[in-house]
């Protein structure tokens, strides 16, 4: 409160910084427990370190841009995990039973978009479509989605053909295979930004009344959103597909709450209209070295979930803050 | 709303909910005889006291509005079945510190979930969301090195054995919740500031309400009900296990929203809400009782869920 006013003339160049960067705070957070990272065990930041970082935190990365794009609505998914074990269960079932062969990988992968796109238009539909309210409605879907893939794989533990983790944790041209992954990701996130769609999104989350008014078909914008999250929720399960290479029906029911604690952290606001994705990259990130660096730090086993817990209490507290005060 | 005042009758949502229930115990009765019995009521109704417990504080946090919601039920419910257990391992001595001792956390964590959603403005949802993840690391901690303790022999007689006319004390217990809540939202200065800030905030800061107070209050009875509930819950069990509390969280939201209170706050009340858990309960076990595989009782589950929320509070439809 005291602060404000001095705030106002030494800060407002690093204020409209933050305004057009939103997920500034979020970076520099990542940086701080980067160099945390680094001083406690110097090897984590290295080549290999980070690789198996973004090996192991690549599913919640993309499941944190699918929960993004519904947030930008002003909506929540809390299915985006129930999707995830989905895709995993489908398209591990799929590659075992038409053979591991490249193509039939392939075709199981394309199933599985299909999945994650199948149960964001359903997601959209109880939403926008049936006006139910996101939070109770998802939950809903999510319990379904659960079944489907109970039903797909009762029991977890089906292995994955081996082309399909090798791929995953291998290396082409001396650089591992997930840095292909990101490349592709951020080029696939960067051309989703040139279109009017995220600018849609954000409208209608900033207020839906008015970007009814002005001529925004709402529901069908909504919809889209939850597309857009199921179709990132089967990448996300791809890459978890890899990184395990089993099948688990109950896989992603975990990830839901960080890929809402991600979004946050990253700087976007739960009610819509305000955000990024690249904070939604860095938010997972930060879950991933908050995870790291308790572990480097030599925390007893016991404490490291408190711990953690309180880390990621505090990085969502200063998130919601900072982001607050450069809006204002 | 068209038609004459029958339909606006029948809308009710604990009109809906309790034909609901019925509709449900008949279809249970024909699938499977002896599903409506007295004593299958009598325990369902003791499950559904769980999580109506649990319902009453998050009903509470709803009606404060402003995205009112407590996800870290779950973790309290699941600490303060523990930390009882451990209190009372399994004798009658140690059931008023445990009680003691429980209700404390809920009220501490309820207390801090308030502060931080008041005085630093973090929206619900993710203060509580970070609170559960505390909470669950806290449950790690506590686990560690002692044995999971056991309920006290009154506590589980007290939970699952005829008390008083044939009830077991839960079900008074409940309903004395229940009239509590009737009274404490109807009567009381408190209740009707509960109202006032989750329908208009600012008239009602205008009005003197002091509103930090009270949202802080609602979020610490939600904590103490929480607790409560996850005593009631290790006496149900008998000992506590890991994260016996999350299957509360959401659920919990559901029946308040069965209940009629739509989660923008403002309006509904707690006796909408226990006919919800009853609802939510009664669904539950049918499907526990038809013959099918545990993924067609989730889709089932989930498809119903869906269904019936369409009898509630949908969303207006955009007009120009």
């Amino acid at each position: 409160m005291t602060t404000a006013a001095t705030q106002q003339s030494a800060g407002s160049g690093l204020k409209r910084l933050v305004e057009r960067y939103p997920f500034l705070p979020a970076l520099a957070i990542l940086v701080v427990l980067l160099a945390l990272n680094g001083i406690y065990q110097p090897r984590s930041v290295s080549l290999v370190g980070i690789t198996g970082l973004v090996k192991t935190y690549l599913a919640l990365m993309l499941l944190a841009v699918a929960q993004t794009y519904v947030v930008f609505a002003g909506d929540i998914d809390l299915s985006a995990g129930a999707i995830v074990s989905l895709v995993n269960v489908v398209i591990i079932v799929l590659m075992e039973q038409w053979g591991g062969g490249p193509f039939m990988v392939l075709a199981a992968m394309g199933v599985g978009i299909l999945a994650g796109f199948a149960c964001g238009i359903i997601n959209g539909f109880v939403v926008a479509g049936l006006r139910l309210q996101a939070i109770v409605a998802t939950f809903a879907t999510s319990i379904f989605f659960t079944g489907l893939a109970l039903y797909v794989l009762p029991v977890a533990g089906m292995p994955a053909p081996a082309a399909f983790w090798r791929t995953y944790g291998g290396r082409f041209f001396e650089v591992p295979f997930v840095f292909y992954a990101v490349a592709v990701l951020a080029t696939v996130l960067y051309l989703l930004a040139c279109t009017r769609l995220v600018t849609r999104l954000l409208a209608v989350g900033d207020d839906a009344q008015a970007a009814f008014q002005s001529g925004l078909p709402v529901t069908a914008i909504r919809i889209r959103g939850y597309v857009l999250c199921g179709l990132f929720a089967a990448l996300a399960a791809f890459c978890i597909t890899g990184d395990t290479a089993s099948g688990d029906p109950l896989v992603g029911g975990k990830m839901t709450l960080f890929s809402v604690a991600a979004v946050v952290l990253g700087g976007t606001a739960l009610s819509g209209g305000f955000g990024t994705v690249v904070g939604s990259l860095i938010g997972a990130l930060i879950i991933g070295l908050i995870n790291s660096l308790v572990y480097f730090m030599g925390v007893p086993s016991q404490w490291q979930n408190l711990v953690q817990g309180v880390a990621i209490l505090l990085a969502l507290m200063a998130g919601v803050m900072i982001g607050r005060r450069a809006r204002r | 709303m068209t038609g004459g005042p029958a339909l606006a009758f029948i809308r009710q949502p604990l009109v809906v909910a309790l034909v609901l229930i019925l509709a449900l115990l008949l279809l249970g009765e024909i699938l499977s005889p002896g599903f409506a019995s007295g004593r299958q009521i009598l325990r369902l109704l003791i499950v559904a006291a769980l999580l109506g417990i649990v319902a009453a504080g998050q009903n509470l946090v709803i009606l404060g509005g402003r995205e009112g919601i407590d996800l870290s039920v779950g973790g309290v419910v699941s600490l303060s079945a523990l930390i009882a257990g451990n209190l009372m391992s399994g004798s009658d001595a140690g059931i008023p510190l445990a009680i003691l001792a429980c209700v404390a956390t809920g009220a501490l964590f309820g207390i801090l979930n308030g502060l931080g959603i008041t005085l630093l403005r973090i929206p619900p949802l993710v203060m509580t969301l970070g609170m559960l993840g505390v909470l669950q690391g806290l449950l790690v901690v506590v686990r560690q090195g002692i044995p999971s303790g056991r309920a006290a022999p009154s506590l589980s007689q007290f939970v699952t054995q005829p008390f008083l006319f044939g009830l077991p004390g839960i079900i008074w217990l409940w309903i004395a919740v229940g009239l509590l809540m009737a009274f404490l939202l109807q009567r009381t200065v408190f209740g009707h500031r509960i109202y006032a800030i989750g329908s208009n905030e600012r008239a009602a800061f205008m009005a003197g309400v002091p509103i930090r107070t009270v949202r802080v209050s609602l979020f610490a009875l939600s904590g103490v009900f929480a607790a409560i509930a996850g005593i009631c819950l290790l006496g149900y069990s008998g000992s506590s296990f890991a994260n016996v509390g999350e299957q509360y969280m959401l659920p919990s939201i559901i029946a308040v929203v069965f209940g009629g209170t739509p989660l923008a706050g403002g309006k509904g009340g707690y006796t909408g809400t226990m006919a919800g858990a009853v609802l939510l309960v009664v669904l539950q076990s049918i499907l526990t009782t038809i013959n099918i595989d545990e993924s067609g009782r989730q889709m089932v589950f989930g498809a119903t869920l869906l269904v019936l929320m369409l009898f509630y509070g949908r969303g207006r439809a955009m007009r120009a």
